[in-house]
């Protein structure tokens, strides 16, 4: 591989990764709290509220059915709010950041509820408040669920990152189907895919080690 | 301490009684057990006791505080008041023993300080110093039971509400956490409400028992009567497999309810103290020349009283028989009825 091609791929990888982390701490930050919500005014829960958890549900079931390629394009005025401009690698954050969170929020949701209903009870039980639940109780109870929940969305991102071409977001999927695909050049093609891979590989390892470490729950 | 004032608990569901109007009052110190099979409602009961249930009518009263009156954030300062601890620890799995028992003042806001003040004690009472750090996956059941008494007593509450909390540990853990159990009652002078299932545990450690049956309270007593003198079918049969009576195989074929000629009595004695019924037996035989066979005999400790369970056949002429019989009922300690109940359960002939 010749040293333009080299430097081709490093570029592409720095822009997957800036997109893949950006999105995902935007789609945490706000992700988990759209979780915790869905997850406590649920039936039964701590905050039961049937008409904000329909409200929200259904945002969020929208938002997960809308297909990539289309979101990109339809949230552009929203994209040029936020980042001045609609296209380019910080231009495609707006829009993996927006397919993720409510992907976030279901994992989150269902983390929580892998929580034992008895340690909610207990907290009660001690005259806990339902924000002393949350933060005190449910969220770390939930740590190693939500790591994994991390992991996966992280993974889903760089699959959503490489559609990011289409509106200049460049990165590693941008790279193989401009040079690999179109150009048929055959060795950066391999090169793109292989690197997709060790990244990959690189993020579930990673997730699965810190999971173990936060998990004491055997 | 604890007063419950005409409760009544209707789930929406089906719209069936968990609790029927029950009124119950347990004495400040005192260790209080409500038995009853699953689905008596027992549980119901003591959630409501804390208002994890909200009661569909009636009062709550723990420490002259009517519960069922306050508000959310008043609630919440109340039940720093009110330790519990249930059937499965519900510990966090997430935390060491000693952040699970510093949990209820972490939710109070207590300083670093304080918590440390209060935990290294508490941890030293339930037995647990060594595994301050370790995780609650780490421990076995009974350990995870005391760090959950640790945890109930960190706010320093007057009442603890155990609900079912020994049914998950074998029986040599179990006993090991009533001891426990005993202690703080006696050390800290904590009022402990207890649901069970297992009568061992009204045995061994309560003051008062109540019998539950379909949402209502069916029978009540000190204990020692309630084991003297139970009343209901329910109590009888809970006394008897905690006296551990067995059938009475070897007379079996000869054993008839009904007296008729010639058929001697099996008469059950209950008493409380130890050598309290034998100078009663032996001198019913002197006096009216009987013989006394004995069939079982059992003395167990209830709340730490010996008590005995004694079946004998009475033989004899029947006129001496009747005369024993007699004797037995009319003595001083069993006319008071107080340390010797004497019941004709059945004949031989």
């Amino acid at each position: 591989m010749s040293a333009d091609a080299w430097s081709l791929l490093l570029k592409a990888l720095w822009e997957t990764l800036y997109m893949v982390v950006s999105s995902g701490v935007v789609s945490f930050a706000l992700g988990i709290p759209l979780g915790v919500l869905l997850y406590v005014t649920r039936t039964g829960r701590i905050l039961e509220n049937t008409l904000t958890n329909r409200v929200v549900g259904a945002l969020v079931n929208a938002g997960r059915s809308i297909p990539f390629i289309i979101l990109m394009v339809a949230i552009i005025p929203l994209t040029r709010l936020l980042t001045g401009t609609s296209i380019g690698t910080t231009a495609a954050i707006v829009p993996l950041s927006v397919a993720a969170i409510p992907f976030v929020a279901r994992i989150a949701e269902s983390a929580l509820l892998e929580v034992p209903g008895g340690l909610v009870e207990a907290a009660q039980s001690m005259g806990a408040s339902p924000m002393q639940i949350i933060t005190r109780v449910l969220l770390p109870e939930a740590k190693g669920g939500l790591i994994n929940g991390m992991t996966i969305t992280l993974v889903t991102l760089v699959g959503y990152s490489a559609m990011a071409g289409a509106i200049g977001g460049g990165g590693l999927g941008d790279l193989g189907i401009r040079y690999g695909y179109q150009r048929f050049d055959g060795v950066i093609m391999l090169a793109t895919v292989t690197v997709l891979i060790a990244l990959v590989q690189l993020l579930q390892t990673v997730g699965d080690r810190l999971q173990q470490h936060y998990d004491r729950s055997h | 301490m604890i007063e419950l004032k005409n409760l009544t608990k209707v789930f929406d569901s089906g719209g069936v009684k968990a609790i029927d109007e029950v009124n119950l009052c347990v004495p400040e110190g005192t260790i209080y057990g409500v038995i009853g099979s699953s689905g008596a409602g027992k549980s119901t009961l003591i959630r409501c006791v804390n208002l994890l249930e909200r009661p569909t009518s009636g009062q709550v009263l723990v420490a002259g505080q009517d519960l069922t009156s306050l508000g959310e954030k008043a609630l919440r300062q109340a039940r720093h008041n009110i330790g519990m601890i249930f059937q499965h620890f519900n510990l966090l799995s997430s935390r060491t023993v000693y952040d699970n028992v510093a949990l209820p003042l972490e939710l109070a806001g207590a300083s670093r300080q304080e918590i440390e003040q209060a935990v290294q004690p508490l941890l030293e009472l339930t037995g647990l110093a060594a595994k301050k750090d370790s995780y609650p996956a780490q421990l076995s059941g009974g350990q995870k039971q005391r760090v959950a008494i640790a945890r109930a007593l960190a706010s320093k509450p007057q009442v603890l509400l155990c609900d079912e909390a020994t049914s998950a540990l074998d029986p040599q853990t179990t006993r090991a956490i009533l001891t426990l159990l005993k202690d703080i009652n006696r050390r800290l002078k904590i009022t402990i409400l207890i649901i069970t299932h297992e009568m061992d545990v009204v045995k061994s450690i309560c003051d008062r028992v109540a019998i539950m049956s379909h949402g209502k309270i069916i029978e009540e007593n000190d204990v020692e009567q309630f084991f003297l003198n139970p009343r209901t079918e329910l109590a009888k049969e809970f006394v008897r497999s905690a006296i551990h009576e067995k059938p009475l195989a070897e007379i079996e074929a000869r054993f008839q309810a009904e007296p008729s000629a010639g058929a001697r009595p099996v008469v059950r004695l209950t008493f409380v103290g130890q050598g309290v019924v034998q100078p009663l037996i032996t001198r019913a035989a002197r006096q009216f020349n009987t013989d006394f066979s004995i069939l079982q005999a059992d003395i167990e400790t209830v709340n730490e009283k010996a008590m005995g369970f004694l079946m004998v056949e009475i033989m004899g002429e029947p006129e001496a028989i009747e005369q024993s019989l007699q004797f037995l009922r009319g003595s001083p300690d069993a006319q008071n009825s107080s340390t010797v109940q004497v019941e004709v359960i059945g004949y031989v002939s």
